[in-house]
């Protein structure tokens, strides 16, 4: 059976979401090739993709306060999918069960496991963290009229919070690559019954129960051709 | 103009480089130093003209505070400024405490160890500590590095500007302008060597004359300087406008700049590797396919009717 999931399949994430996650993801992948160009002089090369060191310096907090606009909206609207729950502490418990691939061992999960959670969370604590303290030494506009104090403590905890960042921007690229499916989730929106049941029951079974799952899960009219029909009853 | 004069073969530090720079014409060269005698000091201003007209700085004439300070402050285009502090000693006396203040061309630069723009701080081996601006992106991280607040960035292009120690005069031979143009030889210039020695014998007669804690103020904590100040009272180098006692790079910029950038740096790459070398060990998660129970498989297609009638 193939997996075509743009006309068939469980919606997974709507053109919104998908659209606001690549916005802050497009943004992210930018934050962080230029702002590892400053971090460490190995990484200088990078400024050429911004057109040289002086621009690379310029953009960076400009892309900074656009992308933490469309993070803030996807933060508001991803919230409730990322609460904690009790089966979490179990799913974090098979972690190696989880990283060997015997997927049969691991208890069911809602719309996120415990390791999307986890990410959603670093994001929430980072990213506010990486907003203030880059506004702090934002040149030319806001760093001539803070102390000298201030802007060391800025830098520091930048670039340790910028380091955490990346790592967990490292660790769910590759959670994405791994499990096979998920990107044509956030690409195209779909997901199959098949990879729904096996990554995510206990959301599968709101969907298909039809009871309104999670959060802005519930399965929304498709933007292709779909005829309009009468809700079930 | 500068830029083109300096001899840069013989660098011994360089911002954001993790290689040695070219040095190899450092030999014989001695690390000079200007010493600012603060006791012979008349508050003249001499050298801050003479060192706007070398530098070719000519600062917006700004407004008079009702103190002699004038600029109040160091700016992009003031690299240096008499600060003046009214002091009250022991024995109830005023004391007109006159302070060149400009950068101190620290032996360990702090904002050389703060900048990530390459070259765009160096130090020559005579100890000069150089913004060479052509390179400098205006991030501004050389002013949290100063311990002594001495950088300045310009509005006019974004560039940090600070004292050079007139290096294009020294590489040339000669002092720096604000040391030719002083009256009272308060401002010397020479080796380092040669200036600790004069700097002790003013010390001597300072301290004949009643100054018991006369000093040289040469600290320590940054590796010595090469601007050094004979002071009256070198127990209290606060009370000359707020000359910081124990000068050393902050504790911050040290865990910001320092072995935590390559080890994180590392760590980075690691997770990527770490990545690759798991997907090559363990494989994808791949694709889950339908149940190989007929019966089973048939109900999932089912709900995906269902699901596709959805609206």
């Amino acid at each position: 059976m193939s997996h075509s999931n743009v006309n068939k399949g469980i919606l997974r994430y709507g053109w919104w979401s998908r659209t606001n996650h690549w916005i802050v993801a497009i943004c992210f992948v930018l934050l962080t090739l230029s702002g590892l160009a400053l971090f460490y002089p190995a990484f200088f090369g990078l400024t050429a993709l911004f057109g040289g060191p002086e621009p690379t310096r310029i953009a960076h907090p400009y892309i900074g306060v656009f992308m933490s606009i469309f993070f803030l909206i996807q933060a508001v609207r991803f919230f409730t999918d990322n609460l904690f729950r009790r089966y979490d502490v179990q799913w974090v418990k098979h972690m190696p069960d989880m990283l060997s691939n015997r997927d049969d061992r691991l208890p069911a999960v809602g719309k996120n496991n415990a390791g999307q959670k986890a990410v959603y969370w670093i994001f929430l604590l980072t990213v506010p963290i990486l907003l203030i303290t880059g506004v702090v030494l934002w040149r030319p506009w806001i760093a001539d009229g803070m102390p000298i104090w201030a802007l060391r403590w800025a830098a520091m905890i930048h670039a340790f919070t910028a380091f955490i960042a990346i790592i967990t921007l490292v660790i769910h690229v590759y959670s994405a690559i791994w499990v096979k499916g998920s990107v044509r989730a956030m690409t195209q929106g779909r997901v199959s019954h098949a990879w729904a049941r096996h990554h995510h029951k206990l959301w599968y079974d709101d969907v298909v129960n039809n009871r309104d799952p999670e959060g802005q899960t519930r399965p929304q009219a498709r933007t292709t051709t779909t005829p309009e029909r009468p809700k079930e009853p | 103009m500068r830029g083109d004069q300096i001899n840069l073969q013989n660098v011994i530090a360089r911002s954001a480089t993790t290689v040695p720079s070219p040095q190899v014409r450092h030999g014989g060269v001695e690390k000079v130093t200007k010493l600012i005698d603060v006791s012979v000091c008349i508050g003249c201003k001499a050298c801050q003209v003479a060192c706007s007209e070398w530098n070719d700085l000519r600062d917006e004439v700004g407004e008079c505070d009702g103190t002699y300070n004038n600029p109040q402050d160091l700016t992009p285009e003031s690299f240096e400024v008499m600060r003046f502090s009214e002091y009250e000693n022991e024995q109830g006396n005023l004391e007109w405490l006159i302070r060149k203040d400009n950068c101190m061309h620290c032996a360990e630069p702090g904002c050389l160890k703060a900048c990530p723009a390459p070259g765009a701080i160096v130090q020559y081996a005579n100890g000069i500590v150089d913004f060479n601006s052509e390179h400098c992106i205006g991030c501004g991280y050389c002013v949290a590095g100063c311990p002594f607040d001495i950088p300045r960035i310009s509005k006019k292009d974004n560039k940090a500007y600070k004292c050079t120690l007139c290096s294009d005069r020294v590489f040339n031979g000669l002092e720096p302008a604000c040391v030719k143009s002083c009256p009272t030889s308060a401002i010397m210039f020479g080796t380092k060597e040669d200036m600790l020695d004069y700097g002790a014998g003013r010390v001597e007669n300072l301290q004949e004359r009643g100054y018991a804690n006369a000093g040289i103020y040469d600290p320590a904590g940054v590796g010595g300087t090469h601007v050094v100040y004979v002071l009256q009272h070198a127990d209290k180098p606060e009370i000359y406008s707020g000359l910081p006692k124990d000068p050393h790079i902050s504790p911050t910029v040290e865990l910001w700049k320092g072995v935590t950038k390559p080890i994180m740096s590392a760590l980075l790459g690691a997770s990527v590797l770490a990545g690759f070398f798991h997907y090559m060990i363990k494989g994808p998660k791949e694709e889950p396919e339908d149940d190989p129970d007929p019966e089973k498989a048939a109900q999932a297609r089912e709900i995906d009717r269902r699901e596709e009638d959805r609206p």
